[in-house]
């Protein structure tokens, strides 16, 4: 199974991942990415489209 | 670098055909493009690689093998730089790299994510009502750039940042000259100066104020100014960096889009009956329309490769992101404006590090603007010939310095 990792060290809080997958992705109060926790990868294709619209690189995919 | 010939290159900035605002690079200079990266003559001598390609664009947006830093010795410029201070530089986040560029973006992105840029929405709608009673009760025909497009997001960032509206006239034109690459390098200095002080006041009087209020400058001046964390020089600078942004790009788009939808009645209608489509036409607005359309500047600090081009540290590199999101390769039959298509792909708000950081506002701004125009003048009509349009045309911000229109 699929997963995401999200580097928080690089994201710069644009916001794209909540815009395509908010059940996936969330921002805290500083604006940064945060994994939704008990929804491994509901939607693969949105995980993979909000992977490849992160701006910064932030979102890895994992797994097989 | 000093050996390549620039005589013969292809001039950059390309104009948009002065007859079709929808174009972003004409057919002749697109002839003379020699590959995907290829080198283009700036306007202030010298040369830059220009990147036209969606991927080469992302990964050259993305990689830390550039920097955004304008001072920087042999940056591609399209205007002479004006002469400026350090001081005058403070706080420009957009400019700077690495981690002094993400402090300072940092203290920002939770203003304008989504779910705060959702609570503001009932005030985005206020906002456009009230502008559309307002356009409503005057004469007919009206420009509607000046009646709607430019008050709409300038009111919204006032009332986002804490600036007050009715100092509007003075920020406008002000904000028009930084945009202007024709601008002279003093007239660009003096507006810098102008904002600068006036927003260096305003902030000044927040601060001394005991209750510096609820709003964007308030909350940075109680929570990182007075905590240490950010200088006041800084903030200035931030500041005038989201109210230049803030109302010049949303108004140009709002502008060209109601030009374009004129022409496809159908989408006009679907805006009106559906607006829950609204978010989808949006995105292929942005994408079609892409109003940055002088590319973003950039210059190598190592050698890297884009696109099977070697280019070496040192060299000046420009993202043309209005040819990448035409990319056959992406989109579609791209040069045709679709709004059924996916065009989440887009790079109209840039990408990497210093992609848009308002762009869930510009959205929600898009969406409201452009539904409550569709719903309250549905008859909406141009009042003058399109090919007679006045153009942004030396804008770093491409759109339409007047439409005039009647209902």
């Amino acid at each position: 199974m699929s997963g995401v990792t999200a580097d928080r060290d690089v994201c710069v809080g644009a916001g794209m991942c909540v815009l395509t997958a908010p059940e996936l992705f969330d921002q805290d109060d500083e604006g940064l990415v945060v994994l939704i926790d008990g929804k491994p990868d509901p939607d693969p294709a949105l995980t993979q489209r909000a992977v490849l619209l992160c701006p910064s690189g932030a979102l890895r995919v994992t797994g097989s | 670098m000093g050996d390549v010939v620039t005589d013969r290159l292809p001039l950059f900035p390309f104009l948009s055909p002065g007859d079709d605002p929808f174009t972003p690079v004409g057919g002749a200079d697109l002839r003379r493009l020699d590959g995907p990266v290829t080198r283009v003559r700036l306007p202030t001598g010298g040369w830059t690689w220009l990147v036209t390609r969606h991927g080469d664009v992302k990964q050259m947006l993305r990689s830390d093998a550039f920097s955004a830093d304008m001072a920087r010795p042999g940056f591609p410029l399209l205007r002479q730089a004006p002469p400026q201070t350090p001081e005058g530089r403070r706080g420009g986040f957009i400019r700077m790299d690495g981690e002094e560029h993400l402090r300072l973006r940092r203290m920002l992105t939770a203003e304008f994510m989504i779910k705060n840029i959702r609570r503001i929405e009932p005030l985005i709608g206020d906002v456009v009502d009230g502008a559309l009673t307002a356009l409503q009760a005057g004469q007919r025909p009206a420009d509607l750039v000046a009646g709607f497009a430019l008050p709409v997001p300038s009111l919204v960032i006032c009332h986002l940042l804490g600036v007050p509206y009715a100092d509007h006239g003075f920020f406008q034109q002000r904000s028009a000259i930084l945009l202007d690459r024709t601008a002279g390098p003093l007239a660009v200095r003096d507006a810098v100066t102008g904002l600068r002080s006036y927003l260096g006041r305003l902030i000044e009087d927040k601060r001394v104020s005991g209750t510096p209020g609820d709003d964007l400058l308030g909350r940075l001046i109680t929570e990182r100014v007075r905590t240490g964390e950010l200088e006041v020089g800084e903030l200035i600078g931030m500041a005038l960096l989201l109210l230049i942004a803030g109302h010049e790009t949303t108004a140009n788009m709002i502008g060209l889009s109601v030009l374009l939808l004129l022409q496809h009645p159908q989408v006009w209608d679907r805006l009106r009956a559906e607006p829950a489509q609204a978010d989808a036409v949006v995105e292929e607005l942005l994408r079609y329309l892409t109003i940055v359309r002088q590319g973003l500047p950039r210059q190598a600090i190592r050698d890297v490769e884009v696109g099977g081009r070697r280019i070496r540290a040192g060299e000046p590199v420009t993202a043309l992101l209005s040819l990448a999101n035409r990319d056959a390769e992406v989109f579609d039959a791209a040069q045709e404006f679709d709004p059924y298509r996916e065009a989440h792909q887009h790079l109209a708000f840039g990408f990497g590090v210093h992609q848009c950081i308002g762009q869930p506002l510009a959205r929600a701004e898009l969406r409201i603007a452009l539904t409550g125009l569709a719903a309250r003048l549905p008859g909406l009509r141009l009042a003058a010939d399109p090919a007679d349009l006045p153009k942004r045309d030396n804008s770093i911000v491409y759109g339409l310095a007047e439409l005039p229109v009647t209902w």
